[in-house]
């Protein structure tokens, strides 16, 4: 009886034997899995990282791309708000340079010639105070026909120079402008044969007068870079209309008198 | 500002001419011309219709200001505005010129784009 409940307990130990051994097994597969589990966990958390960085970086290096491409873009638009100011200056320049010349070549009538020629220098220059001198070839005198701003620089309407004299005389000689600013560069005071500016009337290498500046109207306090150029050229101008009109006046006197003389020898005849 | 209806009050051909080249900027402008305040006055007493005035100061039989004070009192013409381009560069030249109803004051010689947005203000105001 004793050795039967020995082995009933034997075995009963055996079983429990057998589940603790079980459960130890399945314990340790389980450490195992967790084991391989957290290890294939924190390598894919790791490549997400990774990946997501890189893709940060790329993102950074696009941002940084695009600012570059924006700074350049914004530059360019400057460069263009520049250039469109500048084209609109040229084209205003443009615009004064046609008037100019098609007002100076619309007549053959001399006094109306300088008459626009004084308007130009008024309107386009800015001067206040100028005169317009001829060149007499055949006295090489250098006169004034008309002049404006008489009250601010007396004498200004007889100015009369010899060519190759002084400084009028030798920008006639020369055909080389003359400026200074405003504010006279040796302190020295404008005077009648020291202008602001002398330009000359010329037809290709051929003076045939001066434009004279001594003052500049209150609002314009000097010449601008633009003004030398624009001067040139329309001096340029003014002597083609003025010596075109003075040939014209001259041959209508000519005519005039030859008509008269036909007229007279049929008269007599 | 299109279409609109400008005269333009200056005895000199050649700055009347400049200054017109520089409206037609504006589609559709129409440009009236004058040669003094009595011609312009003339011309605002016609059948077109007038949205703005450029007037020099210095014109033979009526000047500038003349016209500036004469457009003021007018009930018609009163709120046109009113431009003095001149070669009066002087501050009270400007006063006297704004004192008598001129809307903007631009001394000469011109740069087309000052004038241009000076119209342009005036006009976007009417």
């Amino acid at each position: 009886m004793t050795e039967e409940r020995a082995e009933k307990f034997l075995e009963l130990f055996n079983k429990g034997k057998e589940f603790t051994e079980e459960l130890l097994r399945e314990n340790q597969r389980l450490r195992y899995r967790l084991a391989s589990l957290e290890t294939e966990g924190t390598a894919g958390f790791n490549e997400e990282v990774q990946r997501l960085r890189s893709e940060v970086q790329q993102l950074t290096e696009e941002n940084r791309r695009i600012a570059q491409r924006f700074k350049e873009v914004e530059e360019e638009n400057k460069d263009f708000a520049n250039r469109y100011i500048e084209v609109e200056e040229q084209n205003n320049n443009l615009a004064n340079l046609y008037v100019a010349s098609y007002q100076l070549h619309s007549t053959l009538d001399f006094r109306e010639v300088i008459q626009i020629v004084q308007e130009i220098v008024i309107n386009l220059i800015g001067a206040e105070s100028f005169a317009i001198l001829l060149l007499d070839e055949k006295t090489n005198e250098l006169k004034a026909i008309a002049s404006e701003g008489e009250d601010v620089m007396p004498g200004i309407e007889s100015i009369s120079t010899r060519l190759g004299d002084g400084i009028l005389g030798s920008v006639a000689k020369t055909g080389e402008s003359y400026y200074i600013n405003q504010d006279l560069e040796d302190g020295g005071k404008v005077s009648l044969d020291k202008p602001l500016a002398a330009v000359p009337l010329k037809i290709k290498e051929h003076v045939i007068g001066l434009v004279v500046i001594y003052k500049l109207l209150q609002q314009k306090d000097s010449f601008s870079a633009v003004d030398y150029e624009l001067f040139s050229l329309l001096a340029a101008h003014a002597a083609t209309a003025i010596f075109s009109s003075k040939l014209y006046s001259q041959s209508e006197r000519k005519l005039n008198t030859i008509q008269s003389f036909l007229d007279l020898l049929t008269t007599t005849s | 500002m299109d279409n609109a209806n400008f005269l333009v009050v200056e005895d000199s051909p050649t700055m009347r001419q400049l200054i017109s080249f520089s409206l037609k900027r504006f589609r559709n402008a129409r440009i009236l011309e004058a040669v003094d305040g009595v011609d312009a006055l003339k011309k605002l007493s016609g059948p077109d219709r007038i949205d703005l005035i450029l007037t020099d100061i210095n014109m033979p039989v009526m000047d500038g200001l003349k016209l500036v004070s004469l457009v003021r009192q007018n009930a018609q013409l009163k709120n046109i505005p009113i431009i003095i381009i001149t070669t009066e560069g002087a501050e009270e030249d400007r006063e006297r010129g704004l004192a008598l109803g001129a809307n903007a004051y631009i001394s000469k010689p011109i740069q087309s784009s000052h004038l241009i947005k000076t119209i342009s203000e005036l006009l976007a105001a009417v």
